[in-house]
């Protein structure tokens, strides 16, 4: 058997930045993410899978980083709620979160807004039954999702309007 | 002129982005588990696997010897115990001889990752000698041995008690029918999206800080003095923003105490964050409750009296138990007219994780119970169930039997608002089988009159500072759980001010630097906390309208604060900046600091016990629920819900209506599927009462796809004693969903399930009876005797009382007489 080495050195696209990078192999990317890179914004909730509170983009794709290994996003690009905002300006997803009550203690917030993000990214013409399709796998329990609906709804004809 | 009778405000009611908005939506805010320090160590805690048993022997040799271990802590390590309550002091961080539930701390390892940790729990050794498992309430009336903590009122008993306000048996017997009804309740937990979170480190000047995920920052200050033994002036806690609390970060918790003795032990910095699976061990959720109600009405629908008995399931800890117990109880004749009132309570101790505070805090079991059993009551009657209990909401100003002080009510409002809105009157008992609607309501407190331990000091206090920068800022120890309470602060002092809210720094829930706020629970935040801000922002304003005054010529109450300006109020061209106006404050006066407290008014009650219940304000909801039940499956859904919330005033509507509506998401949740359960393993697999669904993914709650359209009416009828009128919004509006829910079942397809949660096999045997000719009904049985104590005896104010208690039977004989 191979020896499983110690740490591993690789490099990932994060936020549009080359991020090399330096870990123990069994971490998720989660971890590699929070504790090697420092980019807390991302949060974890079950460990598991079930909450979607660490929701980040893969190559565009809303993707669980507690379910994915670090190893295996070697030359990735990854997106974060970090890489949200244009320098001090928000993103609209962003700032319509903040003004229609879409965080109230905010844990799920970047998770929920990549995964909206995503959404966005492929259609701005969404309805709210797509809107709720497509966050129902990240849980909130302080919202009732209704103003995080809302928010994404809001930010979507800001960014359609923005677009003509 | 107070900043409170304006006619138009600036800040207050208007929907604004919340302060600490733009750092959550950028990911930016610093969550407990998003803090590190260098040279941090890290902690696991070793759970026991018993439900019971006594530990005879704990080996940690071999965890110690593995490389990168630092430190092993036992039992023999914290000889103090803790509690969240005086007279329940009856936790160890880590048990020392006895463990009382799956899950319950034995041990912990601090290493150099949480890897190594976890590796070394593995080399912990232990040897438990199994005791009987006490696994409901049932079974510890029956058991009282063996006991599973040598205090309380007797065997299994934790807090039994009992209160009579009037002759309630000569009420009911008088009354034209009795309606007598049981009810279950079971557990369910917080399950707030971040898991606890704790980072000690000993600070250069040698005093120990802990940043911790915790709702009650001042009260876990002072466990923690205790339990270390150190003075509390060397003990700093800071909370963290919370990612959710509802409850479940209210109790002092073991791995606070742990992480903070093995920095004090180590001199580095020591964290934890707990895995999902341990928060549900670490639980203090909703309490199992089994409830009767004897309740009396007069042949139009009038309740003359009420006989309560609640029977609680308190699991393996005191932790807020005292209070919960007298919660099942004591804000049940808030809502209604009810002239006479008993009510008894027993908490048991189970081998299970313990209960203790979740929103609602005790009052939503009961209040499913009561509000069920009106629907019950109406459809006998034949009154419509708005009608019924518009007839009879308490009145603005009034005493209940029990001696609470009824301030401000817009409870009929909210429910003629629920029944316009839902086109209640030509859609109710009218809609196709299989649709439904269902009514309910409820009242809720605004902050507990007293404090967890007994003392003479404000229970909220704010510090104002204004330096010639123009900054504003302002200290004090609330919590911001994301229910907004920061956002409160900075309202109440920009509208004071006259400025807008972004100019206030809020620095909050930090025992070193800021004023102690006891903490946020009990729906206290707002008023107290509000009220606090409110004095200190009055008192710097009147030292600056003074110093303005003198350059303005004008007299000081002529001088207004607006839109970030300082101007006579004759001529607004006259006038300067706010920070024009901080300077010659500054000038005249020195440094610009002001305080302000809040201290809750007494209560009318005079007995024993009467401290439990009375509240500076009550807020008050109503709800209708639609449902659809496919009678093939028992599936419910709930398409729409309207709710209308008597807050006093919206400070900030946005954040208003999210309070509501997430209460309403959590409520629907309890009503339809949240519950934390426990199931026996097989003899041959120990026996052993395990927690059934220790996962977010098994333990159910509502995703985006389930929640309904909740529409949402705020009543506004400012109360006096809140700041701006401002009631609360974050509990009350939880707890009329679910007994409308139960309803609307009703409505729908004619069966009653009197226990929560309602789901489609309970609806499905239900609809079973129904069709063979039984009664359609799923809910408990009977109701156990209970060894409840001889009621403490008070009579109502309305015959004749004085708020105290009779200490003799021959009191309430004498007291028959004279009303015969």
């Amino acid at each position: 058997m191979a020896a499983v080495p110690d740490r591993v050195h690789l490099t990932y696209l994060v936020n549009g930045e080359e991020s090399p990078v330096s870990f123990a192999p069994y971490k998720t990317l989660l971890e590699v993410l929070r504790e090697d890179l420092n980019l807390t914004g991302t949060k974890h909730g079950c460990e598991l899978g079930e909450c979607g509170a660490c929701a980040v983009l893969i190559d565009g794709e809303p993707q669980l980083s507690c379910l994915v290994l670090g190893l295996e996003c070697e030359g990735k690009r990854i997106d974060t709620v970090e890489g949200l905002a244009r320098g001090t300006e928000l993103h609209p997803l962003q700032a319509a979160f903040a003004d229609c009550g879409g965080s109230q203690c905010g844990y799920c917030t970047p998770g929920m807004l990549m995964t909206a993000k995503a959404l966005l990214d492929r259609d701005l013409n969404v309805t709210r039954e797509q809107i709720k399709e497509a966050i129902s796998g990240n849980l909130c329990r302080c919202t009732g999702y209704q103003q995080i609906v809302d928010a994404i709804e809001s930010a979507a004809a800001e960014m359609r309007g923005a677009r003509k | 002129m107070s900043t409170q009778d304006k006619k138009r405000f600036e800040v207050v009611g208007k929907g604004r982005r919340r302060v600490d908005g733009r750092a959550k939506a950028l990911g930016q805010l610093r969550f407990a588990d998003d803090l590190a320090l260098p040279r941090m160590l890290h902690c696991k805690l070793l759970r026991s696997p018993h439900p019971h048993a006594v530990i005879e022997e704990i080996r940690t040799g071999r965890a110690e010897k593995l490389a990168g271990v630092h430190l092993v802590l036992t039992g023999k390590d914290f000889p103090v115990p803790f509690g969240i309550m005086p007279v329940s002091l009856d936790e160890f961080p880590l048990a020392p001889e006895r463990v009382r539930y799956v899950g319950d701390p034995v041990a912990a390892v601090v290493a150099t990752d949480e890897q190594t940790a976890t590796a070394a729990l593995d080399l912990i050794e232990i040897k438990y000698k199994s005791l009987k498992t006490i696994s409901d309430p049932i079974e510890a009336l029956q058991n009282p041995e063996p006991r599973i903590h040598e205090y309380g009122e007797q065997g299994n008993i934790h807090r039994n008690q009992a209160y009579e306000f009037g002759d309630v048996d000569a009420a009911l017997a008088a009354s034209d029918h009795v309606f007598e009804d049981t009810f279950f309740f079971e557990g369910n937990t917080h399950l707030a999206m971040e898991q606890q979170a704790s980072l000690a480190t000993v600070e250069g000047d040698g005093k120990l800080l802990l940043t911790t995920s915790t709702q009650n920052p001042h009260y876990l200050h002072r466990q923690l003095a205790r339990v270390l033994q150190m003075p509390a002036s060397h003990v700093r806690v800071i909370a963290t923003p919370n990612g959710g609390g509802f409850g479940g970060k209210c109790d002092p918790a073991n791995h606070e105490m742990v992480v903070s003795k093995a920095a004090l032990l180590l001199g580095r910095p020591v964290k934890i964050c707990l895995t999902r699976e341990e928060v549900f061990y670490q639980h203090r959720g909703r309490h199992p409750v089994l409830m009767k109600f004897r309740t009396g009405v007069t042949k139009d629908g009038k309740l003359t009296a009420m006989h309560l008995q609640t029977l609680l399931d308190g699991g393996g800890y005191g932790s807020h138990g005292p209070a919960s117990t007298f919660y099942t109880g004591v804000l049940t004749p808030v809502t209604y007219e009810l002239p006479r009132f008993k009510f008894e309570a027993c908490r048991t101790f189970t081998n299970k994780p313990p209960c203790g505070p979740k929103r609602g805090h005790g009052t939503p079991q009961p209040r499913f119970g009561q509000e069920v059993q009106l629907d019950k009551i109406a459809e006998k009657l034949k009154l419509d169930p708005a009608e019924l209990r518009l007839n009879m909401v308490t009145k603005r100003d009034s005493l209940t039997a029990s001696w609470l002080r009824i301030g401000s009510t817009g409870l009929a409002e909210c429910i003629r608002q629920v029944v316009a809105r839902s086109d209640w009157k030509s859609r109710y008992g009218k809609l196709p089988f299989g649709r439904g609607l269902g009514l309910a309501c409820s009242a809720y407190m605004c902050g507990a009159g007293v404090s967890i331990y007994w003392n003479k000091m404000p229970h909220s206090a704010v510090q104002l500072l204004l330096d010639r920068s123009g900054q504003v800022t302002v200290y004090c120890g609330a919590t911001e759980l994301g229910q907004g309470s920061d956002d409160v602060l900075a309202t109440i002092i920009a509208e004071v001010l006259g400025i807008d809210t972004g100019l206030v720094r809020c620095v909050t829930g930090d025992t070193g630097i800021t004023p102690v706020d006891l903490g946020s629970y009990s729906s206290r935040v707002t008023i107290m906390m509000g009220n606090a801000a409110l004095q200190a922002a009055e008192r710097v304003r009147g030292t600056l309208a003074e110093a303005a005054s003198e350059s303005l010529g004008i007299p000081p109450d002529r001088v207004v604060f607006s839109q970030g300006r300082v101007f006579a109020a004759e001529d607004p061209g006259k006038g300067m900046s706010f920070v024009e106006a901080i300077a010659l404050g500054e000038a005249k006066s020195g440094p610009l600091s002001t305080v302000g407290s809040y201290s809750p008014p007494k209560a009318p009650g005079k007995y024993k016990g009467a401290g439990v219940g009375p509240s500076p304000a009550y807020s008050f909801s109503a709800c209708v629920v639609e449902t659809e039940v496919d009678p093939k499956t028992g599936w419910i859904t709930v398409p729409k819900i309207w709710i209308a919330h008597d807050i006093g005033r919206a400070l900030n509507p946005v954040l208003a209506r999210g309070q509501v509506i997430g209460g309403v998401y959590m409520g629907l949740g309890e009503a339809l599927m949240e519950e934390q359960v426990f199931r026996r393993l097989p003899p041959k697999l120990s026996n052993a009462l395990v927690h059934r669904i220790p996962s977010m993914l098994e333990y159910k709650s509502l995703t985006a796809l389930d929640m309904p359209e909740v529409d949402v009416a705020l009543i506004e009828d400012p109360d006096p004693n809140c700041p701006f009128g401002a009631k609360e919004a974050g509990q009350g509006p939880l707890l009329p969903v679910m007994p409308a829910v139960a309803n609307a079942i009703y409505d729908a397809v004619g069966v009653r399930i009197d226990e929560i949660p309602i789901t489609p096999d309970k609806v499905l045997r239900a609809l079973e009876l129904k069709n063979s000719g039984k009664d359609p009904r799923v809910g408990p049985e009977h109701f156990p005797s209970v060894p409840y104590p001889k009621p403490i005896f008070v009579l109502p104010p309305g015959e004749g009382g004085d708020g105290g208690e009779r200490k003799s039977p021959e009191d309430k004989a004498e007291r028959k007489k004279v009303a015969a």
